[in-house]
């Protein structure tokens, strides 16, 4: 988006307003996942019910985010950059309350682990976890500053959080086969990180339509379609 | 929708006396494209449009330096005949000029003095083709001897096409066409711009970047007398590649 100012400062202020909007968005869905590990591994039932009812805020900034949208769509038609950018923020903002959503999940995971026993001390989760909000950040980072070579590293360092999945999912399948008992809170782990996998894959969305934003070129499913 | 060349322009410089209004501008016009050419008041962008049907001829002291060339043809050589070459390339202008005589009369004048038929009965043929090729015909059907100035403005400007039409033009170049025009008529010479590029060449300048957006295939950006950026349209509203077009059509300008 802008570095420069519009000839219309009406249309420049829309531009910023959305913008603005859209990092509350995602300052708040980034909060959201950090806390709903933190009740997790902490064991805060009350953190865990915070974090559920927080998802309403979130529902409303992608609404306000939508009809602010198409609002500048209908009325100031714009183009090139700036309607890369109107698209982005179309885009991005389904990837951000799904995050918020996500944390949401974890959560709800959370507020019944807690009642239970520990299967087992959490190592590897949060590790995944760290990993996963490091790239939320980082995605959400390039969008700020427009940064296009910081949204490709982005997509490369998808791959760490795939790995953590993998490796979390063997270890408590030998859990649950060691003892029937452990399913139900092996299963809701195996949840959690799978969870934390689509936080990834949601900042990889993001990053993409980063590049598109700044490069005008299409990464999505391999291609590289270039509009320039 | 055709990719054959129509017109070539190689480095053209032009001139008012000692004012140089345009730089080694280089272009391909397609056959059967519309090309739009937008850029700020005084970027040359007219001046570009006038020189390909030497309409520039008739400002003393203004000359080309450079080639324009229709069907291989450069018309800036001795041996043009401009008549015949503004018949090839007809043009419209934004403030639309009937002629004050009926409507029948402004459309029959042109294949008359053109010498492609005297003929009543071919006559009526060229004007029912024409003002029907102007989407004009069945709103004027019933009064073809009823002066052109009773009609609105965008009926003009549709009948003034109908004009350029009925001399058999090559090429048709527009010069705001639409600008005069309230917005359901400006649709109707926008929509007329679309039928048209099945038989004819259109270049098009117009200050209406949306305009621009809407009816061309490829789009040129002028700015001070230089062709800044020359490319598919949708490309050139996407992402174009140069950072004044952007700044241009974002509105960051000046």
């Amino acid at each position: 988006m802008p570095d420069r100012q519009h000839t219309s400062k009406h249309y420049d202020q829309q531009l910023r307003l959305l913008k603005d909007k859209l990092l509350l968005m995602s300052h708040q869905a980034e909060q959201m996942i950090a806390d709903a590990i933190k009740a997790l591994v902490d064991r805060r039932p009350t953190l865990a019910e915070e974090v559920i009812t927080r998802d309403d805020t979130l529902d409303h900034l992608e609404v306000e985010i939508d009809t602010l949208c198409y609002e500048i769509l209908a009325l100031e038609q714009p183009v090139a950059r700036d309607l890369r950018f109107i698209a982005t923020a179309l885009k991005i903002v389904r990837d951000i309350e799904r995050i918020g959503d996500t944390a949401v999940n974890i959560a709800e995971r959370a507020r019944e682990l807690i009642q239970e026993p520990e299967l087992k001390r959490l190592i590897a989760l949060p590790m995944m976890a760290e990993a996963a909000q490091r790239i939320l950040k980082e995605s959400l980072d390039a969008f700020v500053n427009e940064d296009a070579e910081e949204a490709e590293r982005v997509i490369e360092s998808d791959r760490p959080i795939d790995d953590l999945y993998e490796q979390i999912f063997r270890e408590l399948l030998t859990y649950m086969i060691e003892d029937t008992r452990n399913i139900s809170r092996a299963i809701k782990l195996i949840f959690i990180a799978k969870h934390l996998e689509r936080v990834g894959d949601h900042s990889a969305n993001i990053a993409e339509m980063v590049v598109f934003m700044v490069k005008g070129q299409d990464i999505r499913h391999g291609t590289r379609v270039d509009r320039r | 929708m055709g990719d054959a060349l129509k017109i070539k322009v190689s480095r053209a410089n032009f001139f008012y006396g000692t004012h140089q209004a345009l730089h080694e501008v280089s272009m391909d016009i397609r056959d059967r494209f519309v090309t739009a050419l937008i850029g700020p008041s005084g970027c040359g962008k007219s001046t570009f449009l006038r020189s390909l049907n030497r309409m520039n001829d008739l400002i003393p002291g203004a000359r080309l330096v450079g080639n324009v060339e229709l069907d291989g043809e450069n018309i800036y050589s001795s041996g043009m005949d401009v008549i015949q070459l503004r018949r090839r390339v007809g043009m419209i202008f934004q403030r639309s000029n009937p002629f004050p005589m009926s409507i029948y009369e402004n459309v029959a004048y042109g294949p008359r003095v053109n010498g492609i038929t005297k003929k009543r009965v071919e006559l009526d043929e060229i004007v029912e083709r024409t003002l029907r090729g102007a989407a004009l015909w069945e709103e004027v059907k019933d009064r073809l001897s009823r002066s052109a100035m009773s009609l609105s403005g965008g009926q003009q400007q549709r009948l003034c096409i109908a004009r350029a039409l009925a001399v058999e033009p090559e090429v048709i170049l527009m010069d705001e066409p639409a600008s005069a025009l309230d917005p359901i008529s400006t649709a109707k010479v926008e929509e007329l711009i679309y039928q048209l590029k099945r038989d004819y060449s259109i270049v098009i300048v117009t200050h209406n970047m949306q305009q621009a957006a809407r009816v061309s295939d490829e789009t040129g950006f002028f700015l001070n007398g230089r062709l800044v950026e020359f490319s598919e349209t949708k490309r050139l509203f996407t992402a174009p590649s140069m950072r004044e077009t952007e700044d241009y059509i974002t509105g960051r300008f000046g």
